[in-house]
């Protein structure tokens, strides 16, 4: 059977800063992806990072996944690409599944990185052929080049549904217009000032009802909504759409976290359920490890520094405590803290602190 | 409820008399460059996809996106996630049924059929 120190499972920003860490620092690291091509989201994301130098500010998420990729790819850290974690057996040993064949992997710690899932909104119709996630009209059109409609409705002015909106513009696809439940955008004014120059109507304190069609997605119906979001019926308005683009939040995958039995916690600030872990990214098992969105969606700046705790942490945990792990979870802590100082930080602080709340009891 | 008209909509956005085909040709950021044909059947129908692409891709290229139906329903079903997350893309590819088609890759010659239900193991 294969033997490793840190397994990692998941390549995007979070699991690739992990394993570039953890094997620096002088580990065996093992990094699993159920893809053939690393770098999870960020292959998709086409805008540049806002934050500091050090947070790839002004570098776009497609070019963060080459420079992760080539970071880790001249170290020696054992990738294993088109391959899913199927299996954790004992605490100690995980199951893979590739496209030839099953194998077993025995870790001493295991990060998890899986990273999230689009969330589904309830209407009538939300089945249809045409009602896509944002993600998936990102990798439609920013991997494989292919537009998924001609004109769509977006649902949710978060800043995934401000810059995906953006993006078809980009591609050359029409945005009927951006739905937004709350009284107020959600995501930065940078993104929504783009779109509102460009003419595409964000509307507050409206919801989609319905998709219209029989096979595919032939148009919404949309109305306000009052102030408990209930829709006002005598507002309902039908958009000529094909595409129905549902930007309304992410939650965390984590199955595999489940599976381990460490404690789960339910925090709807941080997306749902989440592993309960303390600062440096440990679960309530002492060898099991989470970074980026399965610990609570966020952003894929603070999940690169997540993973960085976590590599650091659970390599020194293998190798025993050094000074240069040490220094690299206390600068990407004070750096994490940092940002979720800012004006969008405080629903994942929020979260985390929470977190630190329900602190499960020593063994 | 009529469309108000207090101000120009969509005027930086193209306009609907200009067609564009599926693939994105030209874009501000991106450049996809020219990759090899790969042909492949839909339903009996002969395709065309792209080297280096998903199924789910080539599909959406081609205009197609009914994948399947649903078990109990029978209600039509396409992709929701693309990145293998929601299986809602199952399709029967080469008689294999269940095949996540927004995961597996386009190869030469591949025989993709909507699946009904669960489908019937080959």
């Amino acid at each position: 059977m294969r033997q490793t120190d840190v397994a990692v499972v998941g390549g995007g920003p979070a699991g690739l800063s992990a394993a570039i860490v953890a094997s620096k620092l002088g580990a065996r690291v093992t990094l699993i992806d159920d893809n053939e091509r690393l770098g999870g989201q960020l292959v998709k994301q086409t805008h540049k990072f806002f934050g500091s130098k050090r947070h790839y500010c002004g570098t776009r998420g497609m070019d963060i996944a080459v420079i992760l990729e080539q970071e880790l790819r001249a170290l020696p850290c054992a990738v294993l690409p088109g391959t899913s974690v199927v299996g954790l057996y004992g605490g100690r040993v995980l199951a893979l599944a590739s496209r030839e064949r099953f194998t077993k992997l025995e870790f001493k710690c295991l990060i998890v990185a899986t990273g999230a899932a689009e969330n589904n909104l309830l209407f009538e119709n939300n089945d249809l052929p045409g009602v896509y996630g944002a993600g998936a009209v990102q990798t439609l059109m920013n991997v494989y080049g292919v537009r998924p409609g001609t004109r769509v409705l977006m649902v949710g002015s978060g800043n995934i549904g401000l810059i995906v909106s953006y993006q078809l513009i980009q591609a050359g696809i029409e945005v009927a217009a951006v739905v937004e439940a709350l009284p107020r955008i959600g995501g930065y004014h940078v993104h929504a000032a783009k779109l509102a120059r460009l003419g595409v109507p964000i509307l507050t304190s409206h919801t989609l009802i319905r998709a219209i069609g029989k096979e595919e997605v032939e148009g919404a119906v949309i109305c306000s909504v009052d102030k408990n979001f209930k829709p006002i019926r005598r507002t309902a308005r039908r958009l000529k759409v094909d595409t129905i683009c549902l930007a309304v939040g992410l939650t965390p995958l984590s199955e595999l976290l489940w599976q381990t039995g460490c404690k789960m916690v339910y925090v709807p600030e941080l997306g749902g359920h989440v592993a309960w872990h303390n600062e440096n990214m440990q679960t309530s098992l002492c060898n099991i490890y989470l970074a980026g969105d399965v610990s609570g969606i966020e952003e894929a700046s603070t999940a690169m520094l997540e993973g960085r705790v976590a590599g650091a942490h659970a390599a020194a945990q293998v190798l025993g405590p050094s000074l240069e792990a040490s220094q690299v979870i206390t600068d990407s802590k004070a750096e994490l803290c940092a940002i979720r100082k800012g004006p969008f930080g405080d629903k994942a602080a929020c979260g985390k602190a929470k977190l630190a709340e329900c602190a499960p009891l020593p063994a | 409820m009529p469309e108000r008209t207090s101000r120009p909509r969509n005027k930086g956005q193209r306009t609907k008399d200009k067609v564009l085909g599926r693939r994105i040709d030209r874009h501000p950021i991106l450049a996809f460059e020219d990759r090899d044909p790969v042909s492949f059947s839909f339903e009996g129908r002969t395709m065309t996809g792209r080297q280096g692409e998903t199924i789910a891709a080539a599909l959406a290229a081609n205009g197609v996106r009914l994948f399947r139906h649903a078990e109990k329903t029978g209600r039509p079903r396409g992709f929701f996630c693309a990145v293998g997350k929601c299986a809602s893309c199952l399709m029967v590819v080469d008689g294999r049924p269940n095949t996540m088609v927004c995961m597996e890759p386009l190869r030469e010659g591949a025989k993709v059929e909507r699946q009904t239900g669960r489908g019937k193991l080959p």
